[in-house]
């Protein structure tokens, strides 16, 4: 048995660091540890309430709009204030903007640069990937970073930057949309949806999203050779290396639902097993326990309602500055993947009862993701009526409890605030990454990374196994999220 | 070549999300006709875990060259001095030693985000992390380098202050120091490049008018100035957000809400709230800070007796009710 620490990883947002314990070329055990600690929680104690909304967004500077649309929420259920249908349209275009453009730089800048890896050189697809997916020097980069950019100009028109607007209120858009700016938007989508169908998938977003099933996908990507497109380059890599055989976690997965619009959530709410058995969500059964952080101030773990965050170096069993959230005392994996199994998406439900959670299918679901949502993007910016309102307005109760929870790129964040004396009492933030990078309870029960990173492979003489590159990576974490 | 290393401490890493949008033409390409070689950046490059360990130590110990820091995010102190706050992931050794070391032998240290620069949203509250900027701890000189620190090329640390800065702010100060073109005369009292801290980001608003005739917004989404209610600090904040939009069209105060000052030490703790405006017997505290408050008090007053009825009315609106063409509205 050896251990090797792991660290700084790249190309994750924020600073990560993973201890491996290993044995005959497979990981033993894992310690994943959330190395930064800047106490937003603490922060906003005893603000005024609505200044949570400059705040939370600056937890993250890539989930900087989920951040604000779940404070956003989480101040209007303290008011009892229900958006109007285009500012919950506006709302929903804003968020999925900052998602998708998150999806797209995962998979451009932080996933696929791994396979560039000198490590690689032997592969007979090796030149084409380095060409195209090696940082910086690739090709993809070059098209993909403007293509990211005029996307993001929807920000510039609803939201007024990217990121950390304020745009997003508990009543609605203050950004009232005119008519030449919904055409615009239109406009841009049109563009976007351009770069994804020649150069991504090298097909029509309808053609991607109504895949059906691991067949259906194999029969589809052999169409076409596989250098002809993003996907199926992807595909094949994934195939030689057999991705669908790295990283598998707990098999249990959540998600908050996403987009609301006049009470419905456009992905639906819940937990699955893979096996794609759903069962309901039942928020009232998180919690955030505490024995594996360098934290104090909680002898059991409890609901974020009632949750503290106090940091302090004497917990002798703490390696990470990160709370472990569990559900009804499971441990959860959330993300793209978990979200399109609950919503029952049928080729992640056949990808998922096939192979579980992995690194592949983690991959697909983003990807997917991509083709379902920006024409729903585009049906959204239609709906707008520029005649009608964006925002409305209430008054915020001196004492009053709120819950905002909203499904960011990498899954499933909640806001939880409490108002006393017209002041914040508490506000506690569970993001995905907290989920899915969790350390260990206090029953000893490891996290979803931790347990995905057991059995990676590890050859001889690596210092940073290239697997356990990809398994991370796989998560899409955001580490400036996960501890806040 | 120039080489850039870019660390990330106590921030969110918007900088560096805001960065990747530069247009015309991309980040990448900016860099590369620039001559600037990207050493190591934490989104952007190959290398992980003891390779980067390697090249940092490289850095240190002189064998490679270090023409630009840049630095993302608040300096993180404590607890107690320790820095423990933020150890670098596989190092074990706090972000700051890191980053005081790689200081000494950097040509040129840049502070990206009023993180960096002032210690920034994570310096808010009670500062329980110790946050601090790199050469400012809020408006006192000082902070991780001191007041004296200089690097190898004789200047203070540059702070493209911003929450988040716009990606140009960032590539055209890259490219003055990649021209050589960079001195002390370009940057602001509080380090701040010129470039875009000699403007205010009233310069340019689309509000205008409003302004003007102190035809104001009383809730979010009205069109009117949100300078008398809801706390827009355009007229006094330093950056040119209105004049170079972002995001192709966008600003604070087109997309609807108030300019907090993102580019001034300690916007991150106002006096107030962010999104209202305190006032003193009707009058709004913080007015102009280069016009004498009577002549303000003086002219507003005057031109609130002048408002249109067309932007009376507007201001309080989410749309235009009256567009300009209506010439009736105005003579009622």
């Amino acid at each position: 048995m050896s251990r090797i620490l792991v660290g700084p990883f790249n190309r994750v947002e924020g600073d990560l660091e993973v201890t491996l314990d290993i044995n005959e070329n497979r990981v033993q055990s894992a310690s994943v540890n959330s190395t930064l600690y800047r106490g937003f929680e603490q922060i906003l104690q005893g603000k005024k309430p609505y200044d949570a909304l400059v705040y939370t967004p600056r937890i993250c500077g890539i989930c900087s709009v989920s951040q604000s649309v779940a404070c956003a929420y989480a101040l209007a259920d303290s008011m009892q204030l229900a958006m109007p249908r285009n500012g919950e349209l506006c709302t929903n275009l804003v968020l999925a903007n900052e998602n998708m453009a998150d999806l797209l730089t995962h998979f451009y800048l932080f996933f696929m640069p791994d396979f560039a890896r000198p490590i690689y050189k032997a592969q007979p697809w090796f030149d084409t990937v380095q060409q195209r997916f090696q940082s910086v020097k690739g090709d993809a980069s070059r098209e993909m970073l403007p293509a990211r950019a005029e996307f993001l100009h929807l920000m510039g028109l609803l939201a007024g930057k990217w990121p950390h607007s304020l745009s997003i209120q508990p009543g609605g858009s203050a950004k009232p949309v005119e008519s030449q700016e919904r055409l615009r938007i239109l406009t841009i989508l049109s563009g976007f949806r351009r770069f994804l169908e020649t150069r991504l998938f090298g097909d029509s977003l309808e053609q991607i999203a109504q895949l059906k099933s691991e067949l259906e996908l194999q029969q589809w990507a052999a169409q076409q050779p596989w250098q002809s497109s993003d996907l199926r380059m992807f595909l094949h890599l994934s195939e030689r290396l057999q991705l669908d055989t790295y990283g598998r976690s707990v098999d249990q997965f959540m998600s908050y639902g996403n987009y609301l619009l006049e009470g419905d959530r456009f992905f639906s709410s819940g937990v699955s097993d893979s096996q794609g058995q759903k069962r309901a969500l039942n928020s009232a059964l998180i919690t955030e326990d505490i024995s594996h952080g360098w934290l104090t101030g909680q002898d059991q773990p409890r609901h974020p309602a009632l949750g503290v965050t106090q940091p302090s170096l004497d917990n002798k069993e703490g390696y990470s500055w990160c709370k472990a959230p569990r559900l009804d005392g499971q441990v959860m994996e959330t993300g793209a993947l978990a979200r399109q199994l609950v919503n029952g998406h049928p080729l992640i439900l056949d990808l998922v009862a096939r192979s579980g959670g992995n690194v592949r299918n983690r991959m697909l679901a983003r990807l997917l993701e991509l083709a379902i949502v920006i024409p729903q993007m585009e049906r959204w910016a239609r709906q707008i009526d520029p005649k009608e309102p964006f925002c409305l307005h209430g008054k915020l109760p001196d004492s009053a409890d709120g819950v905002g929870m909203v499904e960011a790129a990498r899954g499933s964040l909640g806001h939880w605030l409490s108002i006393r004396d017209g002041k914040i009492a508490n506000y506690q933030i569970i993001a995905p990454t907290t989920w899915n990078f969790s350390p260990r309870d206090q029953q000893g029960v490891p996290g979803a990374l931790e347990q995905a990173l057991v059995n990676a492979p590890v050859q001889d003489g690596e210092k940073d196994p290239v697997a356990v590159q990809h398994i991370v990576r796989s998560f899409d974490p955001c580490m400036v999220c996960t501890v806040h | 070549m120039l080489n850039l290393l870019w660390l990330q401490s106590g921030g969110c890493g918007g900088c560096t999300m805001s960065l990747l949008n530069a247009e015309s033409p991309d980040l990448i390409t900016t860099l590369e006709a620039a001559g600037i070689n990207l050493l190591w950046h934490p989104s952007l490059s190959e290398e992980s875990g003891s390779e980067v360990i390697e090249l940092l130590q490289q850095a240190i110990d002189g064998q490679i060259p270090l023409d630009i820091l840049c630095i993302e995010g608040s300096m993180l102190m404590g607890p107690l001095g320790s820095g423990r706050f933020h150890l670098m992931g596989g190092t074990g050794i706090p972000m700051i030693e890191w980053v005081r070391k790689l200081a000494q032998q950097a040509r040129y240290t840049v502070a990206v985000g009023s993180c960096a620069a002032y210690g920034g949203i994570s310096a808010a509250g009670e500062n329980v992390t110790e946050a601090t900027g790199l050469q400012y701890d809020g408006e006192l000189s000082g902070g991780l380098l001191g007041a004296n620190y200089r690097s190898a090329s004789g200047q203070q640390v540059v702070n493209i202050a911003g929450c988040p800065t716009h990606p140009n702010w960032i590539t055209e100060t890259l490219l003055q120091i990649a021209l050589g073109e960079f001195d002390e005369t370009q940057v602001d009292n509080l380090g701040r490049p010129r470039t875009y801290a000699d403007h205010l980001v009233h310069h340019g608003c689309a509000r205008n008018e409003y302004y003007e005739y102190k035809a104001s917004a009383e809730l979010p989404g009205q069109l009117g100035c949100m300078m008398e209610n809801m706390g827009c600090l355009g007229t006094q904040a330093h950056a040119d957000c209105n004049i170079r939009p972002w995001n192709g069209e966008g600003s604070c105060t087109r997309g609807g809400y108030a300019c907090i000052n993102c580019t001034a030490p300690e916007f991150e703790e106002p006096a107030f709230a962010f999104m209202q405006t305190r006032k003193i017997a009707g009058i709004p505290v913080g007015l102009p800070t280069d016009m004498p408050k009577a002549w303000f008090v003086a002219l507003a007053s005057l031109s609130k007796a002048a408002t249109p009825e067309r932007l009376k009315n507007n201001a309080v609106s989410e749309r235009i009710i009256y567009p300009p063409s209506k010439q009736k509205a105005d003579s009622k």
